[in-house]
């Protein structure tokens, strides 16, 4: 019924797939293999299957302390974003309030502007705070950096919310508070997901801020960890390989989980910035 | 809206609503101000100044800016930005369209290849360099296991002449899905009618991309280019974790230079001057895209 055949399409499909794909399963293989192995092969897949190299890059990589870092970092950057633009988004779709107009053309320069115009002075500015070198610190750089996008994305949901339930809560006296928490954010909720799973995904694997603005080994997170671990051990890929699987595998599970949501919020973040 | 307020409330009834609405708005605010806004303007002041990042900032005018103009430094990191921004508006660009196109012309295990499209883009940066640099090793990587002459004994991240491409060909594996799921989802809300017409008219795959798919996703086709053209000439990551911009300063870019100035030559002053010209280069895209939009141009 096509006037083209699908096999040199499925081809092409198939050779980008592997481009993508590949990549990540020589990871997977150098992973398992013995170092004497991956010395003479880098490539190919493994003879034997050797989990120990798991145990080595967790404990020689520091991963245990590393991991709960991001895991504490995303945490509150996921729970703060969620707070600060749902409250926002709320304030500029239901309370209407004068100069909201100005808020949000601000939001939408905010989402492109570098990181490179404030970089210098913050960066002062958080050492004269005491928040430099400190987790805490991070995360309210990357409530900034991600409050405006995310308060743009839930914006643009609670507008396509039907609002009857929200008036007829009000008639019933219900005061705004009441009527976000009871009304507004179970109806949020799928829009309150995409924005957490975008905001998540961003804050884990971030590497600019991660890497100026925390020192400490001991606070640091796991991708910027990672890159002094592949330094140390420039040459041991069963090493690095097992280690780089550990940080992406949480990442790679929610993704394939939820792939539809993780997919359109990313393009609707970028088509916001 | 408004008017449904008006009916409902009185007018203390609307004041204290919007009262509540700034103090919603608040965390917002304050955050944007103390991490993005003040600093920003704080940067404005100091890029006039020979600020070392401690002590106290003394104003010298356009010092920094006319020192910019002449630094062979900025200029050759300027020029690697542009050189990335004619890679990555070309490469991916292509990759992305075609791999987009060719997966909204079928049916079958669509879901499939559009998620292990998109899987490189979710990968933190770190891994992705790693992986690509044992990929590329020049005793161990693929050049060797496959005997490709040329590719084997390579060292693209040591050699001057490879090294950005090389670096620009790692960020590219994990950004064109993001690219390719963009124009996808444009593609998709082309008219089915059009396909169906052309295949009357008898039209292959090159006329049915060429005649409907290219002008049916243009919008989206040139916000990709204006957010590419963006993000080159800000690149930072792929070049700090792969070379720090060796060999020789063959992979310096604008902004790995910036933080050199800021955090080894202890130049902050002269960095945010850097900072800000970026910025200009960033926001004069964005007008020029902002104004063809409002002057109604079909982009």
């Amino acid at each position: 019924m096509r006037n083209y055949r699908s096999t040199p399409v499925y081809a092409v499909l198939t050779a980008l797939l592997v481009f993508a794909i590949g990549p990540l399963v020589v990871l997977v293989f150098n992973a398992l293999k013995t170092r004497r192995e991956a010395a003479t092969d880098a490539i190919g897949p493994p003879s034997s299957v050797r989990l120990q190299n798991f145990v080595d890059a967790f404990d020689q990589g520091n991963l245990g302390q590393t991991m709960l870092n991001s895991a504490l970092i995303t945490a509150g950057t996921v729970i703060g974003v969620c707070v600060i633009a749902g409250l926002a988004a709320y304030a500029l779709t239901r309370l209407e309030i004068r100069g909201g107009g100005a808020v949000t053309a601000y939001l939408l320069v905010a989402t492109a502007i570098p990181a490179q115009l404030f970089l210098v002075p913050l960066f002062f500015l958080w050492t004269n705070l005491g928040l430099y070198d400190s987790r805490f610190g991070l995360v309210v750089i990357y409530w900034a950096l991600y409050s405006p996008l995310a308060t743009l994305l839930l914006r643009s949901y609670f507008v396509g919310l039907p609002r009857d339930f929200e008036d007829a809560a009000r008639i019933d006296g219900a005061g705004e508070l009441r009527v976000l928490r009871d009304v507004v954010l179970p109806l949020a909720r799928p829009g309150l997901t995409t924005v957490a799973l975008v905001v998540g995904l961003f804050a884990w694997n971030e590497f600019f801020f991660a890497i100026t603005f925390l020192q400490d080994d001991t606070k640091m997170p796991v991708v910027t960890s990672y890159l002094a671990f592949t330094q140390s051990f420039t040459r041991d890929w069963t090493l690095t390989s097992a280690a780089a699987l550990i940080i992406v595998l949480p990442v790679l599970v929610l993704f394939i989980g939820l792939q539809r949501k993780f997919i359109d919020g990313l393009t609707a973040s970028g088509l916001k910035g | 809206m408004a008017v449904a307020v008006r009916r409902r409330g009185t007018s203390a009834h609307l004041r204290a609503r919007r009262r509540l609405g700034w103090l919603f708005l608040a965390p917002l605010l304050v955050v944007n101000v103390l991490v993005i806004i003040g600093p920003s303007i704080a940067a404005l002041y100091y890029s006039f100044t020979d600020w070392s990042g401690i002590g106290e900032a003394n104003w010298i005018g356009l010092d920094n800016y006319t020192r910019l103009l002449e630094d062979p430094a900025f200029r050759s990191g300027l020029l690697h930005n542009l050189q990335w921004t004619a890679i990555f508006l070309t490469v991916p660009m292509a990759m992305a369209l075609a791999g987009a196109f060719l997966l909204s012309r079928v049916t079958r295990f669509r879901l499939l290849f559009r998620v292990a499209f998109f899987v490189p883009y979710v990968i933190a940066s770190v891994v992705s360099a790693s992986i690509w640099e044992n990929l590329l090793d020049p005793q161990a990587g693929i050049g060797s296991a496959l005997g490709i002459p040329g590719l084997e004994g390579t060292s693209f991240f040591g050699d001057p002449s490879l090294a950005l491409p090389a670096v620009a060909f790692v960020d590219i594996w994990h950004f064109w899905g993001f690219l390719l799921v963009l124009f996808l989802a444009s593609m998709q809300s082309i008219d089915r009618e059009l396909y169906e017409a052309a295949r009357v008219d008898g039209a292959g795959l090159w006329r049915e991309f060429r005649d409907i798919t290219l002008p049916g996703i243009r919008p989206t086709l040139v916000f990709a280019v204006v957010l590419v053209t963006i993000w080159s000439f800000l690149t930072f990551d792929y070049v700090y974790i792969i070379t720090e911009g060796g060999p020789a300063g063959a992979t310096e870019t604008a902004a790995t230079l910036l933080y050199k100035n800021v955090f080894e030559y202890n130049e902050a002053g002269y960095a945010a001057a850097m900072g800000l010209t970026l910025s200009v280069v960033a926001f004069v895209v964005m007008a020029f895209y902002g104004i063809a939009r409002k002057l109604g141009w079909r982009v």
